[in-house]
């Protein structure tokens, strides 16, 4: 593997499992009947189409920055949080709680309510940190079940509080992340401010890991709980501290939907789905936070240039879920598409 | 309503509910005891419920009162044959186990989806005409208590699961294939030396999880919802899943685990009807079987481990 060296091979299995999925997806278009290049073209002017399409997807893509965020924190630390979108929907609920509920001037209303999301996420990371901790019960199966608990409780909650509606009551103007500003130069798009809340949380991701003795401590009981504690870390404490930072995320990213989008929260049939994309976008960025801003950008983009399809080009939107799948499931063969590169770069050497 | 009526009315909700989480649980209980952590029963049981309404809908001329039957088999071939992008992932390329898992369960839902839009031009597809039929047992309903809590009102599909369980019992405990395959997921390495195919075994297990799944599947959209949409399955795969865990990898454990899980969710679903619990609004009630599931765990399972090499791709050679 000496003519391409790793760092070389570990950007170009994301980029070759992209470009594998959305080729797979054009041959599922083709053989359901329908037209791949008119497809494509409809989700590529469903992301860049005018200003308006812009704003969206730049608005899309500030939840799955969030929700990246909280998968990949997490896996660097040895953990998989496949909780994300339970903490996700706690977060959007207890931003909109404290935006709707409080009577506060601007500087300390969305603060707080902002805060309130990233509470909310943390708190429900804290239940299976706590259980992996102390109880060696494994993260995946209770992050998943808490995903349930949060939907079905939220749920209730909006219920109680709506007394039988299903929606609650809009966010005071104090809470809100809408920016008119934003709106204008984007034909009155949704975009809001919290993009620039997510790339600040990006840099703190980076921060958080790679500057401090905490971040240092977080990864290496990731790496090796046995040397770790040799070494005089408290593993317990580490488990739960990075889950609970990975619930924060989770929680911002709901608190982006219920202060940025919407401004208020629905009760739900099903998840959002933002949580289990955030997997495919920490998988796609290597769990770094460069990588998470692009493979946010990517899967953010997807997933709203979808919405066009049907409209332009009668396809199914689900076809970009489907496309998202098969590159977390390209990403994770990424040893089949490793020895691919490595044979054709010894070929390569041979001649 | 009293304490033995609550019961007539709670034992067949349960066992129904039970019926297709007994049929995935099994197949979590098979992949994993050969080494394949199985985290996709969710798609799988996503595609089988899809493909089990599919079939049902458009066999219903040709088959008749047999078509829910056949539809088992076609839900469990397409979901057996779904099951082997996770096999391909996790044994031979080495694919880490869970995120492998995860990409078949967003796959499974979404191809579902896509197909239904495509077929049905909407949501959700059309309400079936044949469901699995329920029927009351003779002689045996006459017993008393015992009677009409167990043998009335009775889904064929709850009677397979059960049998399943003891089959899959018999075939990992007392068969050459099932001492092959506990022994491959404990010591791969060992095994490998006493001649046994490693990863053909595994391949063999992982797809008879996803036929199982499959069935799973079909039999909850074919007695729960009658027809298939975005919430049909809902995290069904992911209860079985646990219930495998709570019945410690074990196919009578596994079993006796759905059951308490079915009786969680019949609790949700008849609970406004019986006192007491019709207080708590049926939001919570709905939150119930998942806070059981992780009140279970947090109880009884702090001890049990799995297969010692769960999760891990056997590659020869190495130690």
């Amino acid at each position: 593997m000496t003519s391409m060296s790793n760092r070389m091979i570990n950007i170009l299995v994301p980029v070759i499992s992209v470009i594998l999925g959305l080729l797979v997806g054009a041959i599922v278009m083709v053989v359901s009947g329908y037209d791949p290049v008119k497809g494509y073209i409809a989700l590529w002017n469903g992301i860049f189409g005018d200003s308006y399409a812009i704003g969206e997807t730049i608005r899309q893509i500030t939840p799955y920055i969030l929700a990246g965020l909280a998968v990949a924190f997490a896996f660097r630390t040895g953990l998989f949080n496949i909780g994300v979108e339970g903490q996700l929907i706690v977060g959007w609920f207890a931003a909109v709680y404290v935006g709707a509920a409080f009577d506060l001037p601007k500087v300390i209303h969305l603060p707080l309510a902002i805060l309130a999301g990233a509470a909310a996420g943390a708190l429900w990371a804290f239940l299976p940190g706590l259980l992996k901790a102390k109880m060696k019960i494994h993260e995946v199966i209770v992050t998943i079940m808490m995903n349930y608990v949060a939907l079905y409780v939220v749920n209730a909650l909006i219920k109680t509080w709506s007394g039988g509606g299903d929606k609650t009551e809009r966010i005071k103007e104090t809470a809100s992340l809408r920016s008119d500003f934003l709106a204008s130069i984007t034909d009155y798009s949704r975009l809001h401010y919290g993009i620039i809340l997510a790339l600040l949380m990006v840099v703190l991701m980076w921060f958080l890991l790679e500057k401090t003795t905490t971040g240092f401590e977080l990864k290496a009981v990731g790496f090796n709980e046995n040397a770790s504690e040799y070494a005089g870390m408290k593993i317990g404490k580490n488990i739960i501290l990075a889950m609970v930072i990975s619930g924060a995320f989770a929680g911002l990213a709901g608190a982006m939907e219920g202060l940025g989008t919407f401004g208020n929260m629905y009760t739900r049939g099903g998840f959002t789905g933002i949580g289990f994309d955030g997997i495919a976008v920490a998988l796609l960025g290597a769990n770094t936070p460069l990588g998470v801003i692009f493979g946010a950008v990517l899967f953010g983009s997807l997933k709203y240039g979808a919405l066009n399809m049907p409209n332009a080009a009668q396809i199914p939107e689900e076809i970009v879920q489907i496309v998202i799948a098969l590159v977390i499931f390209f990403v994770a063969c990424g040893y089949a598409i490793r020895l691919l590169l490595s044979k054709i770069s010894k070929k390569k050497e041979a001649k | 309503m009293s304490f033995l009526e609550i019961l007539y009315f709670m034992a067949p909700v349960s066992i129904a509910y039970a019926a297709p989480l007994i049929f995935t649980a099994l197949g979590g209980v098979f992949s994993e005891r050969s080494g394949v952590v199985n985290i996709a029963l969710e798609g799988l049981m996503v595609m089988g419920a899809f493909i089990g309404i599919l079939f049902n809908l458009f066999f219903y001329d040709t088959f008749g009162s047999w078509t829910p039957w056949v539809a088992l088999i076609a839900a469990m071939i397409v979901s057996a044959v779904f099951s082997l992008l996770h096999a391909v992932a996790s044994i031979t390329f080495r694919a880490d186990q869970v995120v492998s898992g995860v990409a078949i369960n967003m796959l499974g839902l979404a191809v579902a989806l896509f197909l239904t839009k495509m077929i049905f031009d909407k949501g959700q597809t059309d309400f079936i005409k044949k469901a699995i039929p329920n029927f009351n047992i003779p002689v045996l309903q006459d017993i008393p208590v015992i009677g009409p809590m167990l043998f009335k009102g009775v889904y064929g599909s709850s009677i397979l699961a059960i049998v399943a369980a003891f089959v899959a019992w018999y075939v990992i405990f007392k068969t050459p294939f099932g001492l092959r395959l506990r022994s491959v997921g404990e010591h791969p390495m060992a095994a490998d030396t006493m001649g046994i195919h490693v990863n053909r075994i595994r391949y063999i297990a992982v797809v008879i999880s996803g036929a199982l799944a499959g069935i799973g599947g079909a039999i909850y959209s074919q007695t729960m919802t009658r027809d298939f949409g975005h919430a049909t399955i809902n995290g069904q795969g992911f209860m079985a899943l646990a219930a495998m865990i709570f019945g410690k990898w074990h196919p009578i454990g596994a079993m006796g685990a759905a059951i308490f899980f079915g009786f969680a969710q019949a609790l949700a679903v008849v609970g406004p009807s019986i006192p007491i619990i019709k207080e708590i609004p049926t939001g919570y009630l709905h939150a119930l079987p998942y806070i059981l599931t992780i009140l279970a765990l947090a109880g009884f399972i702090g001890k049990a481990t799995g297969p010692k090499a769960s999760g891990k791709p056997y590659i020869k050679g190495s130690r």
